[in-house]
This record gives structure tokens, C-alpha cells and sequence, in this order.
């Protein structure tokens, strides 16, 4: 059932301003932050930053502060260039990725949240076990009956390997499964939209032969049902993909197989 | 150790997330059908009170001619022209069709549009033929 408050020890209090700047360009950040060595709720830190001297990323500014101002944040971060999905966060009300997320697409204070729903490590970490745990439940690996051929590997048309396009793609960030409604009252079944588009890409490869097997395991009321097009998934993937979309096609070949 | 480690909080979810149009619809879908299960109660008084002869329909007209009945029968035909239209779009999209994000938006605002335009066209037509 949905519940739609925070618990009270995850009720967000107003924290302290750490720094002031002063400048022409001078923008202030809002950062979520919890240690899980204190007793405290968490509570929003704010930042201010001189973006003169700064790189253009919310990525940048992050580590403009931990660098520079407050080493005790934390975040994770790798890439910086959008190929990891270690940096998603919900910036100013949509999950995205602090890598390719520029400072200058937004207007004012800028507001840092760990992604929703999950529970918090530190700061802007979030515990991702169920979520993998999620993804290795629909066994995200090519699944064959037949040997493969003895001098070459298993071909696949030109069509065939462009069914997997806008699925292969996918850098497992968890932005869209945590920016999804069903996910956060239902996260215990619904497999949300991040691995049912991985669970997509296994049924449309062409060279996989387990088709019937990943439909059985997904129709479930609340495995692939709990999706009801409520498309935030697809508005907020940062690599412009689009799972409602690879649900709905799922949902198609449930119907298709009973005719 | 695990019973010396606090109990971890819960990130915010709808307290911080921006929701987007599409979903603040869907949100409205089941608030809208919600809202025409108990409609439908009322319907049944109206037919309930057809049925009984011209006293009670008379009644029941009174009632629902008030301002409030007025008011609630405008949240009705709303509540209904908006779960049409959306569950429209919904039947749509099960084909897989219109999903990407420039469809879903354009047709954010044709349903609101519709549900309008049809609430209207409704009370022109009833007031206009009563």
C-alpha cells in the first residue's frame, strides 16, 4: 500500500549554510545530506558557488564542494561523462545524471536529493542492492538451446541487432525505476522500469532462445503489471530512452502469445 | 553490529519529486474513477426515483437542479469526460503507440483540452435543450 509520508526518522530538517561567496556568479546549492554516525534526521546543507570558477556539470559543482569547501560529502561519481550512471540524483525534482546535467539549464538555488524511495547510505548514496537484485532476477544473459556454431559466433541480421537499439543503450543509472510511482509503493515486486527494459532487450535478441521462459517469469500482476503508463521513466531518462515504451511491448507479446 | 547501526532513512520521493504532466493525469485517472464509482450511486437514485413515480422524480430534480446538485453534476461529467479521454490514450498507448515523449506531451494537452471542450459542449447541449 502506498505510503505516501517519510517515516519520522527520514523527515528532511532545514541545515546550516556552510559558506558564503562573494561575486556576480555566485549560485547557492541545496544538498541533501545524512550521517549515519549521528543520531540526527537528515537535512539540507547550502552551498554557495562561485560558477566562474567552476565547471559547467552539476558534477562539477559537487566536487567544487567536496574538493574545496566540505570534504565530508558524499556522492558517487566516476565517468563523468554519462556512460557509468553512478552520479544519479534527483536535481531539482527529476532524477538525472550530475555528470551531463549542466548548471546553466536551471534558474536559482539548485536542489540535490539522493534518487527517491530508497534507503540512504550517506548522503547522496543510495542502497542499490534490491535493484540489482532486481536485475539479476530476469538473467540478463543470452539463454540458448543449440550449440553455437563450431567457427563463428552466433549471427544476427542487420535487422535483427537494430531491434536491440534504444535497449542496449541503457547504463542501469536507476534513474527512471526511482523516478516511477508503482516502483516506490511497490518496489518489494514490481520490477520496475529499468530492468523490465533490460528484461526487453534479452526477449528481443534475436539470437536468445528463451523467449517463452522471460514472458513466464514476467507475467505476474505486480512483476511487469504494476506498470501503469505513468511515464516518468521515459521523461526523465538522461539517456533520452524510453521504457514505458519497452514495457508496452512486453505487455503486447503477452497478449500476442495467447492468440 | 547490525543493531548498532541506525535504521537508514528513506530518501524523499513525492515531497521532492517534480511530477511531470503526464503524470499528475494519471494521478487525476484514478482520483476521476474513484470519484464515478460513487457517481454512479447518484445515477441510480435518479433511475431509482424515475421509477417511482412523478413525486420522486420530481424530488430528485429539485435536488439535483440545486446549486449543489449542479455543482456535483459538473464534477461528474468532468470526472467522466477526463477518464475517457485518458483511458483513450490509454487503449492507445497499449498498442504501443504514442510513447515516446513529444507524443505523450502533445497528447497531455489534447486531453485536457477534449475533457474541457466535451464538459462544455455537454452543459451548451443540456441547457440549451432544456
Amino acid at each position: 500500500m502506498a505510503e505516501l509520508k517519510l517515516p519520522a526518522n527520514s523527515i528532511v530538517k532545514k541545515g546550516k549554510t556552510v559558506n558564503h561567496v562573494e561575486g556576480n556568479n555566485v549560485r547557492k546549492f541545496s544538498v541533501y545530506r545524512w550521517d549515519p554516525d549521528t543520531d540526527e534526521n537528515p537535512r539540507t546543507d547550502t552551498y554557495e558557488i562561485d560558477l566562474d570558477q567552476c565547471g559547467p556539470m552539476v558534477l562539477d559543482a559537487l566536487l567544487k564542494i567536496k574538493n574545496e569547501i566540505d570534504p565530508t560529502i558524499t556522492f558517487r561519481r566516476s565517468c563523468r561523462e554519462g556512460i557509468c550512471g553512478s552520479c544519479a540524483m534527483n536535481i531539482n525534482g527529476r532524477n538525472t545524471l550530475a555528470c551531463t546535467k549542466a548548471i546553466a539549464d536551471y534558474d536559482g538555488e539548485i536542489k540535490i536529493f539522493p534518487l527517491p524511495h530508497l534507503s540512504v547510505v550517506k548522503d547522496l548514496v543510495p542502497d542499490l542492492t534490491h535493484f540489482y537484485g532486481q536485475l539479476a532476477s530476469i538473467q540478463p544473459w543470452i539463454k540458448t538451446e543449440t550449440a553455437a556454431p563450431p567457427d563463428r559466433e552466433r549471427l544476427q541480421s542487420k535487422e535483427a541487432r537494430a531491434k536491440l537499439d534504444g535497449l542496449y543503450e541503457c547504463i542501469l543509472c536507476a534513474c527512471c525505476s526511482t523516478s516511477c510511482p508503482s516502483y516506490w509503493w511497490n518496489s518489494e515486486r514490481y520490477l520496475g522500469p529499468a530492468v523490465l527494459l533490460q528484461a526487453h532487450r534479452w526477449i528481443q535478441d534475436s539470437r536468445d532462445e528463451a523467449l517463452g521462459e522471460r514472458l513466464d517469469e514476467l507475467e505476474d500482476p505486480f512483476r511487469l503489471y504494476r506498470c501503469h503508463t505513468i511515464m516518468n521513466c521515459t521523461n526523465t531518462c538522461p539517456k533520452g530512452l524510453n521504457p514505458a515504451k519497452a514495457i508496452a511491448e512486453i505487455k503486447q507479446l503477452m497478449v500476442k502469445r495467447q492468440l | 553490529m547490525t543493531e548498532q547501526r541506525r535504521a537508514r532513512p528513506l530518501s524523499p520521493h513525492l515531497q521532492v519529486y517534480d511530477l511531470p504532466l503526464a503524470a499528475r493525469i494519471s494521478i487525476l485517472h484514478r482520483i476521476t474513477g474513484t470519484a464515478l464509482s460513487g457517481g454512479i450511486i447518484l445515477l441510480v437514485y435518479w433511475l431509482w426515483a424515475l421509477a417511482s413515480g412523478p413525486e420522486s422524480y420530481q424530488q430528485a430534480q429539485a435536488i439535483l437542479g440545486s446549486w449543489l446538485g449542479l455543482l456535483i453534476l459538473l464534477g461528474f461529467s468532468f470526472a467522466l469526460f477526463l477518464h475517457l479521454c485518458h483511458g483513450i490514450r490509454h487503449l492507445i498507448w497499449d498498442m504501443s503507440a504514442g510513447l515516446d515523449k513529444s507524443s505523450a506531451a502533445s497528447s497531455n494537452i489534447w486531453i485536457i483540452i477534449l475533457t474541457l471542450g466535451l464538459t462544455a459542449l455537454s452543459w451548451g447541449l443540456g441547457f440549451g435543450l432544456a
